[in-house]
């Protein structure tokens, strides 16, 4: 039998890059097959090349043993090539239906459609409502949104780029079911992700990218975590060290009885949160996003300021302070968006300094001493390792993973008391996340209190240590690390656990 | 149909040459439209653009129609700098030269030395009183500042319009919508002999150099800068978003006002239904041609006067309407907005292959 | 005042509001997409000038001036969309941009049309309802062209309700990224909104100087660009929204010349500002709840799209 997918020699350059450097790929029927690789390394590009959204370069396709040539989406679709985005391509405003029928080749009426959607979602164990807007759908239904809308055209390979990033763990026992049973109905899978034990439970082969180029191929059964690491980034997986503190032990930052209603008639209220922040700690929020945490980090970081006795810091009633107020008393954040919150694009590192550093003498009466700000942007490439041309480079100009560097660094040079960080690593190579996540590590050592909020439960076990869980605006008791697992957060992610409120949509229309 | 890719950084070469560029194509398309129209097109761009300046009055009145349209733009800037977009300068100009034409009309027939510099804070006052209006609405209400600046010009061109038929008609005028000819102690003194040049361009220098200082060097250019280009960047430094947009609005009003009263005290001398040509909203392309930099716009402002000079000019030559003026500074922001294009993007380097089905 | 005395007004409101109704219609559909062009009252000034141009030129009469209105008016749009969509150029600038060019050319062509003037459309009286004794004969005759812009109107608004067209258009204004990444060719189908936008807007001008006051003056629009641009957000991008608010509109721009009838005193310049200061107090209004507003406006509203 052909084998159902298999690329040759696809190579594709972007001005500075070559994104996808001579790959081979072979993908034969009823296979699930992983596509492994850090950030960067060219996997987006290359399922986007399959699924016709970018012309290669060069290099050939065959599909079923024929060679093809997938100029759109549509003709991917035609094929029988099926894509769940990783950041989902669905319309907030439109219903589930609606959404899907956007996707389909032949004419529809919606009524058949939702028929057809409720059956075929009941038969792999994704139930979802037709006849439901997105914009009220919780991330893991949005998700099962994308998948039902593939399975309706009935494909023959199926795309999934990162697809359990905004799942719970449980839910992400229940998807590797749905795969596996489409993979034994002969639907072949291509996998994509940087989870190496994910990969090694579900996947039956895998190729490993790194810079654009195919580094190995692997069965990743008979692999370990190691060998797999050192295909995908050349060298072991580095380990974070994690000392004792030492200091003095006192409660620096506390949230007490925290509500906020939401400017985003999307958005979710927060109600009662009560945590304790201690100099010296680690505290991590796991969740979904979506599950209240833009609402509590505006609330922290003073961008959407509430009630004054909701936030004490040492004891001192700050909730009704601005954000600049709260930077001048050492509350520094690191926001999840780097590009447009954390720094503006088109200004350069050194204006970038700026933007909250001012308050380092950068400023006589009213105007700037843009001097100061370089010497100021120079030392903190230097200490936190930003690769970049120079101070005078754009912010924009840089990699998700320098910009953040930089951006740590920026508020991390202003000898903060609190220090409040969300999404640390997303989208970030594996170098940098272990650098910054040492360099959190360190901070909260020199006695600041730091508040990570993540969606990324590893990452959250490798760092911190006390870990509460935000779900559906309400945020479950901080728990040391050692008396809590990934199982006992995952439930409390959906919404079970101990959360006073009835269950969460993720868990009420649970998986099969 | 995609002809451009992101520049990792924005050009600066771009950001200079853009105006360029946007001059050259539109003198291209100029010549091409007088060819259209049975007109040698190097004849007409002359008699357009260079036979103005072979007089010394030709000079003289560049700097008249240039400083007000120098001054509005220079607070324009400010708020373009913040992306709140005031295109209702063109009412802010009427509301100040009604204030100051106000205080000249009640002090009619006295030569006291302050009634000058009253007009001159009255219409400072007036403009950016009209500007505050839609910086209220906007921070209160969240009113689009585009749509309620606008809808202000309309209302005040017929306030000044029900104000030169009605209350401030000159009794002496035979029914003309206008005003009295204000005295000399209500008009700047003329500087050059001959000529309608007058003080109020030392307003429009100072003013220059003021924004020059304030825009190169000062924190707060900085907020409205990040408040513009990045707004939750703004948010999230504690930048207040809301002082941005009054800022941005109060100041051009009050430049505009100033305008205003520069015109009604100046070469037209009273309030009547033709107070401004439009420098209102040229003075919008005005700041976009000037990079909205404070000298930047002093020479893109020189050149709009010289586009009025060469419409009146091509009216008595060429014997074409004077509305050829608006045609070439329409023209102009268009091939500028394109131009400005490649200062963040640049051409793909090849054919996109992406095809439709 | 009586019952009597209202009845020519709303009948002239009626006939004030449809190009009111017609631009609106068409920056709506354009706004639907997620493209903001400022330049309505431009390619209505064009439209306005090539309509009365064509009708006076050719002599085919008021029905071929505003089919070039309207074709007028999209060729215009193209001057926006090419910088604002292909160049993703700032979207309020260029369409101040074709404002201003707009009012230059239509005032450079029409230099040679002003003292011309066209007879206008006869009114058509509706076959039975233009009986109904009272309100029948008034508002029931009007220009024929008042009853095709209505028909058109429900045409649209069926299209943007219950057709894949419409959802289409519906999901780019949302977000361009997702519509690109499933296969939708994103700026071809902005180009034909922003197109049909400045046809209907060109059509609305045209009606203006061939049927509403058959001849042709610089800026004889007076904002009604804006107004329109104005009841789209009025309208929380809703068509049947946009009706109402186009005829409460229209009520008010016609209230000045009805002010003696209705008996008012006030100077004429301040009942002519009466539709501005409504524009203003309509967008207070209902710009006030922002959640409200969000939750209907297109997403991508304003913002150029360039894909990778």
């Amino acid at each position: 039998m052909a084998e159902r997918l298999q690329l040759s020699g696809i190579t594709k350059r972007y001005p500075g890059v070559i994104a996808n450097d001579g790959v081979d790929l072979t993908v034969a029927p009823g296979e699930i097959h992983a596509v492994l690789g850090e950030n960067g390394a060219g996997k987006s590009t290359l399922m986007k090349i399959i699924y016709g959204a970018v012309q290669p370069d060069e290099g050939q396709m065959l599909w079923n043993g024929k060679q093809v040539h997938i100029d759109s989406p549509h003709a991917a679709r035609r094929l029988g090539i099926g894509m769940v985005f990783q950041h989902f391509s669905l319309f907030e405003t439109l219903t589930v239906a609606e959404n899907i029928a956007l996707v389909l080749e032949e004419k529809f009426d919606l009524a058949t459609l939702s028929a057809r959607v409720r059956e075929v979602s009941e038969r792999y164990g994704l139930p979802i409502d037709p006849q439901r807007r997105v914009h009220g759908l919780s991330v893991g239904e949005r998700q099962r949104v994308e998948i039902v809308r593939c399975l309706l055209q009935n494909p023959q390979l199926l795309i999934l780029d990162e697809p359990t990033s905004v799942l719970t763990p449980q839910a992400v026992l229940k998807l590797f079911e749905t795969l596996k049973r489409l993979a034994a109905e002969g639907v072949s899978i291509l996998y994509i992700s940087h989870k190496l034990h994910e990969i090694q439970t579900l996947c039956d082969a895998a190729t490993v990218m790194r810079g654009g180029k195919v580094t190995g191929i692997a069965t990743p059964r008979e692999e370990t975590p190691s060998s797999l690491a050192r295909m995908m980034i050349g060298r072991e997986l580095p380990v974070c060290v994690m000392p004792p503190y030492t200091g003095e032990q006192r409660v620096v930052l506390a949230l007490e009885q925290l509500s906020a209603s939401t400017d985003d008639p999307f958005g979710t209220a927060l109600a009662q949160i009560d945590l304790q922040v201690h100099a010296g700690e680690i505290v991590g929020i796991a969740g979904i996003s979506g599950n209240g945490q833009a609402e509590l980090l505006a609330a922290l970081s003073g961008e959407n300021p509430v009630a004054a006795p909701m936030i004490k810091l040492e004891n001192q009633p700050i909730g009704h302070w601005q954000a600049g107020q709260r930077r001048d008393a050492g509350v520094c954040f690191v926001p999840e968006e780097r590009l447009g919150r954390g720094a503006v694009p088109a200004m350069s590192l050194t204006q970038n300094a700026v933007l909250t550093a001012h308050r380092q003498s950068f400023k006589r009466h009213g105007l700037l001493n843009f001097a100061k700000a370089r010497d100021f942007a120079l030392r903190c490439i230097e200490r936190f390792d930003v690769r970049c041309p120079g101070p005078q480079a754009a912010a924009r100009s840089l990699s998700g993973g320098n910009l953040q560097k930089f951006i740590v660094g920026r508020e991390i040079m202003q000898n903060p008391r609190v220090m409040m960080v969300a999404q640390p690593t997303w989208g970030v190579d594996v170098g940098a996340a272990a650098f910054l996540r040492q360099t959190l590590i360190d901070l909260s050592r020199q006695g600041v209190a730091v508040l990570v909020v993540s969606e990324e439960l590893d990452e959250l076990f490798e760092i911190c240590d006390r870990i509460a869980v935000l779900a559906q605006g309400r945020l479950s008791p901080a728990l040391i690390k050692t008396q809590t697992s990934a199982q006992t957060i995952g439930l409390q992610m959906s919404g079970l656990g101990a959360s006073p409120q009835p269950a969460a949509e993720d868990s009420a229309h649970a998986f099969a | 149909m995609h002809l451009l890719e992101p520049r990792p950084q924005p050009s600066r070469k771009m950001r200079w040459l853009a105006p360029v560029y946007a001059i050259g194509l539109t003198l291209i398309s100029g010549a091409l439209l007088f060819t259209a129209l049975h007109k040698n097109p190097f004849h007409a761009l002359y008699m357009f653009f260079i036979q103005p300046l072979t007089t010394g009055y030709g000079w003289s009145e560049l700097l008249v129609k240039a400083s007000p349209q120098i001054l509005i733009a220079q607070g324009l800037a400010v708020g373009f700098r913040a992306r709140v977009y005031n295109i209702g300068a063109e009412g802010q100009l009427i509301v100040g030269a009604i204030f100051g034409g106000g205080v000249a009309i009640m002090t009619d027939g006295s030569s006291a030395a302050w009634i000058l510099p009253v007009m001159v804070l009255a219409g400072a006052i007036g403009g950016a009183l009209w500007g505050a209006l839609a910086a209220w609405l906007k921070t209160q209400f969240n009113a689009e500042e585009t749509l309620t600046t606008l809808m202000l010009t309309y209302i005040a061109s017929l306030l000044l319009a029900w104000l030169v038929n009605g209350p401030w008609r000159d009794p002496a005028g035979q029914n003309f919508p206008q005003s009295i000819m204000f005295g000399d102690a209500a008009s700047f003194p003329v500087l050059l002999a001959g000529s309608r040049v007058n003080a109020s361009l030392f307003i429009t220098l100072a003013v220059v150099a003021l924004f020059q200082l304030l825009i190169s060097k000062s924190f707060l250019a900085y907020q409205i800068e990040v408040a513009g280009q990045a707004p939750a960047a703004a948010r999230y430094a504690g930048f207040s978003q809301k002082k941005a947009i009054w800022l941005g609005l109060c100041l051009s009003g009050l430049t505009a006002g100033l305008a205003g009263v520069g015109e009604v005290a100046g070469p037209v001398g009273q309030l009547n239904l033709n107070i401004s040509p439009g420098y209102g909203f040229s003075a919008i392309i005005v700041a976009w041609l000037g990079r909205l930099h404070p000298l930047g716009m002093v020479l893109s402002g020189l050149l709009m006067a010289l586009i009025y000079l060469g419409g009146e000019a091509a009216q008595v030559s060429l014997q074409l309407p004077a509305a050829m003026t608006g045609l070439f500074q329409g023209m102009l922001l268009f091939f500028l907005l394109a131009a400005d294009a490649f200062i963040n993007n640049r051409f793909r380097r090849r054919k996109p292959a992406t095809r439709f089905a | 005042m009586t019952v009597a005395q209202l009845i020519p007004v709303f009948a002239a409101a009626i006939g004030a509001a449809t190009p009111l109704m017609l631009a609106g219609l068409g920056e709506l559909v354009a706004e639907r997409t997620g493209v903001l062009n400022l330049g309505v009252e431009g390619m209505m000034l064009i439209g306005a000038i090539a309509g009365f141009a064509c009708a006076v030129d050719s002599g085919l009469g008021a029905w071929a001036g505003l089919g070039a209105g309207a074709v007028a008016g999209a060729l215009a749009s193209l001057l926006f969309a090419v910088p604002a969509l292909s160049l993703a150029a700032n979207q309020p600038a260029c369409g101040l941009a074709l404002t201003i060019f707009g009012v230059g050319f239509s005032a450079f062509v029409g230099q040679g049309y002003v003292s011309d003037s066209l007879p206008g459309m006869q009114p058509w009286a509706v076959p039975w309802l233009s009986a109904l004794p009272g309100a029948g004969p008034v508002l029931f005759r009007q220009a024929p062209v008042v009853y095709a812009a209505l028909l058109l109107f429900g045409a649209v608004w069926w299209v943007l309700a219950r057709t894949r067209t419409g959802l289409i258009l519906r999901a780019v204004g949302e977000s361009p990224e997702s519509a690109h990444a499933i296969g939708y060719p994103v700026l071809l189908i902005r180009y034909g909104a922003v197109m049909f936008g400045g046809a209907m807007a060109g059509l609305g001008g045209a009606y203006l100087s061939t049927v509403y006051t058959p001849l042709w003056a610089q800026n004889m629009t007076a904002g009604r660009g804006w107004i329109a641009i104005a009841l789209v957000v009025f309208a929380s991008w809703k068509p049947g929204r946009l009706l109402i608010g186009a005829f409460l509109f229209g009520g008010v721009t016609i209230l000045q010349f009805h002010a003696q009838t209705l008996g008012w005193t006030v100077p004429v310049q301040l009942l002519a500002a009466l539709p501005y200061l409504a524009t203003v107090v309509v967008l207070v209004v209902i710009s006030r709840d922002k959640r409200l507003l969000q939750l209907n406006l297109p997403a991508s509203l304003g913002k150029g799209f360039l894909p990778d």
